[in-house]
């Protein structure tokens, strides 16, 4: 098979393009699942939740679907802080997280998934916006607009919350409640309410990524699954706790799955970033920047 | 006669964190020895690294005549090492009397020819109960203890394991004079079975009475060690950890 | 009890339910009842690694899955009797749940649960890209009229329904005897404390092999029958959410700590869903599962087997 160098260029950019995104997708688990040591798998239901919002208030208003997420981050942000709410109280609490935690988070994955196909059926749906559809051109590069808005919005987004993270008071009592929770104690912080920022926030990110998502590809209920292997991968692969690990991470999961669906077939994405999973978790658990 | 536990040039990153800087110890069979030093200082993570808990990076830790290089803890275990924890870690689901169950089953009776039968194995669970003093508790579950009693289970627990090494950490903290006396009792009785004893503790009365030899680590280094009276003679272990 | 003596009694319940059951002159109470016994195959081989052991495993249906299309690929290739497929399905899976286990159960019980799910996603990616098992077409497999034994006339799907009794029977044994073994007693330390249960000479890798390795087995095997029974075989079947949702839901409900509690679960929840598809749609059925799945784990951790325990402690010794 003679690779010509347009068509892996293309690739690349392509696959940049889908990190970018799956730095949205992923961040949201970075922090509850770096930084707050919980194991949300049904970070991807909240992601096709947001897909969903973004779709009905897109057909119905004729809104753009990444200004709803917007407009819906403050609901997702309550959201979160609900879960987080019950999960603190009825597992952290008591210390039953690994089994019960995750029993919990896989029951609100399911009835997610299973809620929506009842009310919106197993059908894939879209959204109409400006940018899906055109693409520009650079030389011989495409760089798809519904793909190309998604990456940037997603770089900014992750790009405020690092800052945030660094910068700001709350952020860096969340950096700290991962190691020491008794010194926040000492410094009048109630690290159980930083948890809950901390996990809210998590939640909101799902909201933009849902609009990414379903801005990039159209999206039925099932969705939600493909990306948990994508999502902790990620996390792993780029280091529990580190942001810029997960951007690295992202890309090159990206780049090499975008590779391999131009020159094998995109049916074999998900395997992608299961194999880099398991390779991750035999060979180099800390992941590349891992703390 | 040779070192029953020799820890050679042993050290420890936790990252960027030095835990552990080229740690010498070595123990004769049969020794009494205390570990002390400020908190901090390396002596649970030292232990964790003899144990198999940890891997050290650098250094090796020979168990009778052994290298322990690769070995997992229950390897370790089994060849005679056992530790109590600091925090006292129950097995929450079982039984005081299956607490102790579990180390007969699978440390002593893992043992080439010291398979025990289900009889032995009840009577030896109540030997060591009434030697910590629990015999009443058999059928209570951990949460039933008080702090106590769950340390007395620890080092019961740990001397289940028939062991040669028992590495008895901080097993005091929080307990009354009497309280003390016994847990020491009960180690020093230990001791003259032929169980080789390191104590962690911070209480010093403790730590004079048992100790034969005193190390000191403070800030992952050993700074002392040596016969107690000596010890607690160094300036620089009283400038570190026991005060003027 | 001793074990001997359990599973003469488990076989002379089987026997008496299957009598039973053709007693009731109706086909449908086989057609439904092979289904609540594999739900309990299912939630008593997920209890062994997540209930014993405290590794939560996402992907049931994959290893079910597997059994199925191993059913499916054999019967291409040269056509054998059920129990041998059974006993091939039990491999498949068990030496795939051995693989993916040592890869990932040295690390945190969290990281095995996700594998397993990512697990469940990419085998089924492979299945439909498999033209030789059908892919996404699915495949065809003929169930014959009736089973030729001893000169007597058997309908096949009684025929499969005793396989899936015997299959149960296996399994709660199995289960049972580990409970009071020193298997158990080292699966409990896992699941309580397992650097203590290191400490205490446990062989936590091993160990954690072994479990996966019996769970994933008997996942498969119940999955092995499962082409014969439903005819057309198709990934999004083989690979359904009922399967996922149903093998951690039952065990959870029921009870994890004794083999009780899986089957009260399955029992209950799958006789449950049984009847309820005949009046509800299907989705509902699930959502309900899902549900109860949470309710469950939030308000009454452990679960139907907990409750009675707890009402017994509080009516006080007698």
């Amino acid at each position: 098979m003679a690779i010509s160098p347009e068509l892996l260029l293309n690739a690349i950019v392509a696959g940049l393009l889908l990190g970018g995104f799956y730095v949205a997708v992923t961040v949201g688990v970075s922090v509850s699942f770096g930084i707050l040591d919980i194991v949300n798998i049904a970070h991807p239901a909240f992601i096709i939740l947001g897909s969903y919002i973004a779709y009905i208030v897109n057909t119905r208003l004729g809104v753009d679907p990444i200004v709803v997420a917007f407009v819906m981050l403050p609901v997702f942000y309550a959201l979160g802080a609900a879960v987080y709410e019950v999960y603190y109280q009825s597992f952290e609490r008591r210390g039953q997280e690994a089994l019960r935690g995750l029993a919990f988070f896989f029951g609100l994955l399911f009835i997610t998934e299973v809620a929506l196909i009842l009310v919106f059926g197993v059908d894939y749906r879209y959204v109409q916006a400006g940018y899906i559809g055109p693409t520009w051109r650079i030389g011989f590069v495409d760089f798809p607009l519904r793909m190309l808005v998604p990456c940037v919005i997603s770089l900014l987004m992750m790009g405020a919350l690092q800052m945030f993270l660094s910068r700001s008071f709350t952020g860096r009592a969340i950096m700290a409640v991962a190691q020491d929770q008794q010194a926040l104690r000492l410094m009048a912080v109630n690290p159980i309410r930083i948890k809950r920022i901390a996990f809210a926030i998590s939640i909101a990110t799902a909201s933009l990524a849902g609009a990414f998502l379903i801005v990039i590809q159209p999206v039925e209920p099932s969705v939600g699954r493909e990306y948990i292997g994508r999502v902790f991968a990620i996390c792993v692969l780029g280091g529990l706790g580190s942001m810029p690990g997960t951007v690295i991470a992202a890309m090159l999961l990206g780049i090499v799955e975008s590779i391999t669906s131009t020159f094998y077939g995109p049916s074999w994405s998900p395997a992608v970033a299961f194999g880099l999973l398991l390779l991750t978790l035999a060979f180099r658990p800390a992941g590349l920047l891992g703390r | 006669m040779t070192a029953l536990l020799e820890v050679s040039a042993l050290s420890k990153r936790f990252g960027g964190f030095v835990a552990l800087d080229g740690i010498d110890f070595a123990i004769a069979p049969g020794e009494r020895v205390g570990l002390i030093g400020p908190n901090g200082s390396g002596k649970s993570t030292l232990v964790n690294c003899i144990s198999g808990i940890l891997h050290n990076e650098t250094g090796t830790v020979r168990f009778d005549g052994k290298a322990m290089d690769g070995l997992s803890a229950h390897e370790r275990t089994r060849l005679g090492m056992a530790r109590s924890f600091q925090l006292p870690r129950p097995f929450v689901t079982l039984t005081i009397a299956d607490n102790l169950r579990v180390p007969l089953l699978y440390t002593v009776h893992a043992r080439a020819g010291a398979r025990l039968s289900p009889r032995q194995l009840d009577e030896r669970c109540g030997e060591l109960l009434g030697l910590v003093g629990l015999a009443d508790k058999a059928r209570h579950w951990p949460r039933d203890l008080t702090q106590v009693e769950m340390r007395k289970l620890e080092l019961a627990r740990a001397m289940a394991a028939e062991p040669k090494l028992l590495i008895a950490d901080e097993s005091m903290a929080g307990l009354s004079h009497s309280e003390v006396d016994d847990i020491l009792a009960l180690l020093i009785t230990l001791n003259e079975r032929g169980v080789t004893v390191i104590l962690i503790e911070h209480i010093m009365r403790a730590v004079m009475r048992f100790s034969q030899r005193i190390a000191v680590l403070v800030s992952g280094k050993k700074i002392a060690d040596g016969l107690p009276d000596d010890v607690i003679r160094d300036p620089e272990v009283e400038r570190a950890y026991l005060g003027q | 009890m001793r074990l001997s003596t359990f599973v003469l009694i488990a076989i002379a319940v089987a026997a008496v339910v299957f009598g039973v059951s053709r007693g009731i002159q109706n086909d449908y109470v086989f057609f439904a009842g092979y289904v609540v016994l594999n739900y309990i195959v299912l939630a008593t081989a997920w209890n062994i690694l997540g209930g014993y052991c405290g590794y939560v495993n996402f992907g049931s249906a994959a290893f079910f899955a597997l059994g199925a299309y191993s059913t499916v690929a054999l019967h291409k290739l040269w056509p054998m009797p059920i129990p041998m497929l059974i006993l091939i399905g039990g491999i498949v899976s068990g030496i795939v749940g051995l693989g993916m286990g040592y890869l990932t159960l040295r690390l945190r019980g969290a990281f095995f649960a996700i594998a397993t799910l990512a697990m469940a996603v990419v085998l089924q990616t492979l299945i439909i890209n498999w033209d030789y098992v059908g892919g996404s077409r699915g495949a065809y497999i003929i169930r014959p009229q009736n089973l030729e034994i001893a000169g007597f006339q058997l309908p096949y799907v009684q025929y499969l329904f005793a396989l899936m009794l015997a299959l149960t029977v296996a399994a709660v044994a199995v289960a049972r005897a580990i409970e009071r073994s020193s298997l158990g007693y080292g699966f409990a330390t896992i699941r309580d404390d397992e650097l203590a249960a290191e400490a205490c000479g446990v062989p936590t890798l091993k160990l954690k092999l072994i479990a996966t390795a019996l769970s994933g087995a008997f996942m498969g095997m119940s999955g092995a029958p499962f082409p014969y029974y439903i005819g057309y075989l198709e990934p999004s079947s083989a690979f359904g959410l009922q399967y996922a949702v149903n093998s951690i839901a039952m065990p959870m409900i029921g009870g994890t700590t004794s083999w009780i509690g899986p089957l009260i679960g399955a029992v209950l929840l799958g006789s449950l869903q049984q009847i309820a598809t005949v009046t509800i749609s299907s989705a509902v059925n699930l959502l309900i599962v899902g549900v109860l799945l949470v309710a469950f784990v939030i308000i009454a951790p452990n679960g139907i087997v907990g409750l009675v325990q707890e009402r017994r402690r509080a009516r006080g010794p007698r």
